[in-house]
């Protein structure tokens, strides 16, 4: 039988915690994107959108990135006070 | 509910302010930081964004504009999410620079320059004045709701314009009294963020209780207020992408590069992690805060008559219900969202004010040697933030004055955001370029500051200031295409997004290419290495030559800003990291740099340069200058390299010490056995000598044959005796390397022969049996033949002594190998024990007790030395099938 579930990189929690830093990186992109699509529902007359979906989906894309913020400022603000002189040359 | 009354809650808040500002100062004055310095402060403290403007400006922008109000949270939003890339390095370079303001940021990281100190302070005064006025304004209006509540004919402009004057005077004096307590700004204003976390709790309750009322109360929940919002009279769902995305630009530029918020964010900042939980907790305190901007926008239009002012939908659905404590907190929210905003703005401008504009001109008056002549730069430093900080408010009560408090303000919200954010070229670029010059950031911030104020602010006074109606309709002497709202022909641009987009495309186009194009100051390009990578390196620029301040003058002027006590303390600490006693460390440029950065978090990073300089006399550091610091490590890297060396060799040469040490010991405890030795070996031989020496004297009755027997002893002994010395003077003659050889030709045969002649003709009876192989011993040699056959009958002898064999036999083989001829001799006995074989070549020693073997024990000893002084060797060869020993001798 091989092994196949046995782990081959050692180092997970340091990759996990660059991972994590790129993702932080790559969150205010994904939140500009998500917060300026409502530009391109452009209709007119019957297919126009209403004033009320529009709140809704920007205050719910709001939510969820407060939401994605916090999951991953708990994990950086934990790496924070070490991570200091190493970050930056990746 | 009564005028007197609101004035009453109105000063009791204030008073509760004060009480916490002060209870907050005591407690960190104490050193009981605690709750003072948590994420939670920190991120209410951020919340100084959401000024009056928003707080009843929101819902008048929704009720005009609809969902678009949401952009100016969504900047902010987006730059918090993403604090990673910038407000992160923002505060760490804050941190490890002392940064003191967002002028002092861009002055310091363009070469300590202050003519961009300056200019951004010019800039961030003249895009704040108007904001504060709108804040005035927002409060005076708020009051006249409740006065008009209360006189049917309502307040009359001079009422209002009192009211003002009052408010700014009260700011300015808590600004004053709290903000500038202490100098050092890194020490940070702890009453004042207190003070403004509390308001931030009171604005956003407040918000919430009305938008509360609002839904649940007047409407029938959520799912009514949406019906109502599809129903209301608000501008169809139409996004203007040009407006949505330009608002959402400046505000998030704005965010960044406001002097308030730069104070809150980055210089108040206490700790890293802090950043980090309010990269969600603030989105969701703007989330919480625009939640019910929309329901009480269209419940508003819904609710009261035509025409009635929306920015104040917050307070007038209270009053007009009738609910006066809900209209009251609305109130107070109201107030602690102006009064939060123009306290802290207040700090940051008069810091920039007091440090790039106030003191570099005091230095410059007060003349050469200003830093050290007397008057108390403390005192001078504090007056001129006090000064500045009513200078700001007399400022912005002014701009209240003149543009008489109207319906233009309501604009100037927007167009203060996009004037500081002509700041955000030279600043992003500053953290993220090297290569970002001083000409670059001020020729950029001068382009945006002149398209920003000819495009946006101007236009905004409608033809009253500077720009007449003419000019805003037809250009500049009729020039079509420099018209301010259609810069070069392009027309139907909203006019922000137009000023916005012509404003900072030039901007950062100058920025960029002033930067490409000229070549930055050595200090600048130290800097901005400092800055770009500010996570490498933790710590201050290097600039400063030492020993060339005097350090008591130093002292004089730190004492003078710093106060005496935190400057004595201070250079005491270095002089005891430099292991010296007393108040006086040398100068050294470490010293120089710590002292420049304690002064800089006091009057800001270029006038403490400068003052600096003044003392120390190079005021900035040239090429050489860094080629002499260059020059300076190189040599101490050689000269600690040289240490390095010597320190091995030393380690080399007591080793070396150790082992001959040990081998003298090693000698001496030799030398002694060795004349013990001699002392037994000669003591044997005398004792007989004498014993029978003494016979013969005394004994007369002595038979002949006797007396012939016992002098034969005598003779005999004494013929051992001389051997035995003979042998000694030989070993140690060969010993010494001081044998003279007698080298000659000769045949090896020959000196076997001459060998086993000289040991046969002892003619034993049980003599031993040679065998040799004659035909192989043919072998020319040069060398010392004599000594050679002496070795060679020390080891036939020895066979014949030692060998045990009933019928003994010498075997002597010889064989040529290369260069050198090996001599093999090898008996038939049982041989010498394997523990042994070390120890025959050593002087004296007898395996066995055998007196007839009656030597000494040197034999083997001197033809081993023999053997080297030839240059071959002499072996003992086992394995042989019995005593074996090789001569091995050169041929030459």
């Amino acid at each position: 039988m091989k092994e196949t579930s046995k782990t081959v990189f050692l180092a997970r929690d340091t990759y996990r915690e660059r991972r994590t830093m790129d993702a932080a990186r790559l969150l205010p992109v994904f939140g500009l994107m998500v917060l300026f699509l409502p530009l391109f529902w452009t209709g007119a007359g019957e297919q126009a959108q209403s004033v009320s979906r529009g709140t809704i989906y920007l205050f719910s894309a709001w939510m969820l990135l407060i939401i994605l913020a916090a999951l991953l400022s708990r994990r950086l603000g934990r790496v924070l006070p070490q991570e200091e002189a190493t970050e930056e040359k990746d | 509910m009564s005028f007197n009354l609101l004035v009453a809650v109105c000063v009791a808040y204030v008073a509760f302010l004060f009480l916490i500002a002060f209870v907050a100062e005591r407690r960190a004055h104490a050193g009981h930081i605690g709750w003072l310095r948590s994420p939670l402060v920190y991120t209410l403290s951020l919340s100084i964004y959401c000024t009056a403007w928003t707080f009843y400006g929101a819902v008048g922008y929704a009720a005009r504009s609809g969902l678009e109000f949401l952009t100016i949270y969504l900047g902010p939003t987006l730059v918090m999410v993403g604090w990673w890339w910038i407000v992160r390095k923002l505060v760490r370079i804050g941190k490890t620079q002392r940064i003191t303001s967002i002028a002092d940021l861009i002055s310091s990281r363009y070469g300590k320059s202050n003519t961009l100190g300056v200019l951004v302070t010019l800039l961030a005064v003249l895009a704040s004045t108007p904001y504060i006025a709108l804040q005035l304004q927002s409060v005076t209006l708020s009051f006249a709701v409740f006065a008009g509540e209360q006189q049917s004919e309502g307040w009359l402009v001079g009422d209002l314009n009192a009211a003002a004057l009052w408010i700014a005077v009260g700011l300015a004096l808590f600004t004053v009294l709290f903000g500038t307590r202490n100098l050092d700004a890194n020490e940070r204003h702890h009453g004042v963020v207190s003070a403004i976390a509390v308001e931030a709790i009171v604005k956003l309750v407040a918000l919430l209780a009305v938008g509360i009322f609002v839904v649940w109360s007047l409407a029938d929940g959520p799912v009514d207020i949406l019906t109502k919002i599809d129903a209301a009279a608000l501008p169809a769902w139409s996004p203007n992408s040009g407006r949505w995305i330009g608002i959402t630009f400046v505000s998030a530029a704005a965010f960044l590069c406001l002097p308030r918020m730069f104070q809150v964010m980055v210089v108040e900042n206490a700790d890293e992690r802090h950043v980090a939980v309010a990269s969600w907790a603030f989105p969701l305190y703007l989330f919480l805060m625009s939640l019910f901007v929309m329901p009480i926008a269209v419940v508003g239009l819904d609710l009261l008559p035509e025409g009635s002012n929306p920015d104040l939908f917050v307070l007038t659905i209270p009053l007009t219900l009738e609910k006066n404590g809900l209209a009251m907190l609305s109130f107070l929210g109201g107030f602690s969202s102006a009064t939060s905003m123009v306290i802290v703005a207040a700090i940051a401008l008069s810091t920039m004010v007091s440090n790039h504009i106030v003191m570099p001109l005091w230095l410059s008056f007060s003349g050469r040697g200003g830093a050290a002549v007397s008057g108390d730069v403390r005192q001078i430093v504090l007056f001129s933030r006090r000064i500045s900080i009513a200078g700001v408010l007399a400022l912005g009560y002014a701009y209240y004055r003149i543009s008489g408090g109207g319906e233009a303000l309501a604009a100037i919200g927007l167009i203060s955001f996009s004037g500081v954010a002509q700041v955000l070229p030279a600043m992003l670029g500053g953290i993220f370029w090297r290569g970002a010059t001083k000409t670059g950031a001020a020729a950029g911030l001068i382009t945006g500051f002149l398209v920003w104020g000819y495009c946006l602010f101007l236009p905004s006074f409608e033809g009253s200031f500077l720009l007449s109606q003419n000019v805003l309709m037809h250009g500049p002497w009729g020039i079509g295409w420099l018209r301010p709202e259609a810069l070069f022909g392009i027309e139907g641009v909203d006019p922000l997004v137009h000023a916005v987009m012509w404003s900072m495309f030039l901007n950062a186009v100058v920025f960029c290419l002033g930067s490409l194009l000229s070549f930055p100051a050595p200090l600048e390009r130290l800097q901005g290495a400092q800055f770009v990578h500010v996570y490498e390196y933790s710590k201050g620029a290097k600039g400063w030559r030492g020993g060339l301040a005097e350090t008591e003058d130093l002292l004089i002027m730190a004492q003078r800003i710093l106060g005496g006590t935190q400057a004595q303390a201070l250079f005491q600490r270095a002089a005891e990291a430099q292991g010296k006693q007393g108040y006086l460390p040398d100068p050294s440029p470490d010293f120089l740099e710590r002292l420049e950065r304690e002064l800089s978090g006091s009057v800001g990073g270029a006038t403490a340069h400068a003052m600096i300089g003044q003392i120390v006399g190079g005021a900035s550091v040239s090429v050489e200058d860094l080629m002499a610091v260059a020059d300076e490590t190189a040599q101490i890297m050689e000269y600690s390299s040289q240490l390095e060396a010597k320190s091995a060799e030393l380690g080399v040469t007591a080793r070396q010490l150790q082992v001959a040490n040990a081998k003298l010991t090693e000698l001496s405890i030799q030398k002694d056995a060795f004349l013990s030795q001699i002392s037994h070996e000669l003591r044997t031989p005398m004792t007989s000598i004498r014993a029978f020496s003494e016979i013969l004297r005394d004994g007369d009755g002595v038979a002949l044959v006797d007396q012939q027997r016992y002098s034969g002893i005598i003779h005999d002994e004494a013929m051992r005796l001389t051997r035995l010395l003979d042998d000694l003077l030989d070993l140690s003659v060969l010993e010494a390397g001081r044998v003279v050889l007698h080298k000659q030709k000769g045949d090896l045969r020959q000196v076997l022969d001459q060998a086993l002649a000289a040991t046969q003709s002892t003619g034993r009876a049980d003599a031993i049996r040679i065998k040799r192989h004659r035909d192989q011993e043919s072998i020319a040699l040069y060398t010392d033949t004599d000594r050679l056959s002496q070795v060679f009958i020390n080891l036939i002898t020895n066979a014949q002594k030692y060998c045990d064999a009933a019928q003994p036999v010498l075997h002597i083989d010889v064989q040529r190998q290369g260069n050198t001829v090996d001599i093999v001799f090898a008996d038939n006995g049982t041989g010498i024990p394997e523990k042994s074989q070390n120890l025959i070549f050593e002087k004296f020693s007898r395996l066995t007790d055998q007196t007839a073997a009656g030597g000494a024990g040197l034999g083997l000893a001197i033809c081993r030395e023999i053997m080297a002084n030839l240059e071959g060797s002499i072996d003992y060869l086992p394995g042989q099938g019995g005593a074996a020993f090789r001569v091995r001798l050169p041929l030459t």
